[in-house]
């Protein structure tokens, strides 16, 4: 079969509108490999507090620039997002909401949760 | 015929090494211990003041933290580094690539575990 006969091809993920489980699933592993970078940073950081209170001043000013700021809010979303997630995961690891209705709104649930604690953590820290 | 190599001889080594229910359930186990430590995590950095060197330093010096915050960099490299090879596998399709790519996070992540290790005992240590 080659690429120009004329017969449906299956959908293709350009064109493909995945689902909104779907979706969920593909950030879970998006904010579990962003969350790898995260755990890099945090090495860092802690590197960077070991080093005395000098190094840990420009890690201080690196972390309040613009840049550190994004690069944070990006690292608390992906945890909460990961988080709460994982833990939709771990009842399905245990037998427990397969339905579909069931895992739509557990879904919508670990969205807002992870908006909600994001902005609720920026608020307090 | 011209290999007389069994069937099972052919289909071994190529096939899933044996160990995926192994890392089905660490990666598991992980996530749930990862489950309070999260939470004890975002509250505590969240409830600290000013984050400045000494606020930094002595909270990092209460035994307690101490050991959580060793606990955190292991098992959280440890479901990382599991979670990427997962990636790795679905998406490389050439041994090779899949293969290094899965040994370098691996490498990496045992590294920094060691060297968040170090870093920690050497705050929580230190006479600051």
């Amino acid at each position: 079969m080659s690429w120009d006969d004329n017969r449906p091809m299956s959908p293709h993920l350009q064109v493909y509108n995945l689902p909104f489980t779907a979706m969920l699933s593909i950030l879970h592993r998006a904010t579990g490999a962003g969350l790898f970078f995260g755990l890099i940073l945090m090495v860092w950081v802690l590197g960077a507090a070991a080093g005395g209170a000098e190094s840990w001043q420009s890690m201080h000013g690196f972390l309040s620039s613009w840049f550190g700021q994004l690069v944070l809010l990006g690292f608390t979303f992906s945890l909460y997002y990961h988080f709460c997630n994982g833990i939709r995961h771990l009842f399905w690891d245990i037998g427990k909401g397969f339905e579909l209705s069931d895992a739509d709104k557990a879904g919508k649930i670990v969205i807002a949760a992870s908006i909600a604690l994001t902005l609720l953590t920026w608020m307090i820290a | 015929m011209k290999n007389l190599r069994s069937p099972l001889a052919k289909a071994k080594n190529w096939g899933p090494s044996g160990d995926a229910a192994h890392h089905f359930w660490i990666q598991r186990l992980t996530a749930l211990a990862l489950v309070p430590m999260v939470i004890w995590f975002c509250l505590s950095i969240a409830l600290l003041p000013e984050v400045t060197y000494p606020v930094l330093v002595s909270w990092l010096q209460f035994p307690f933290n101490t050991i959580m915050m060793i606990l955190v960099v292991i098992i959280s490299f440890k479901h990382a580094d599991m979670g990427m090879q997962v990636i790795f596998e679905d998406y490389i399709s050439k041994q090779s690539i899949r293969i290094t790519a899965i040994l370098t996070v691996k490498f990496i992540s045992y590294f920094l575990m060691a060297a968040g290790v170090f870093f920690i005992i050497k705050i929580a240590l230190g006479d600051h």
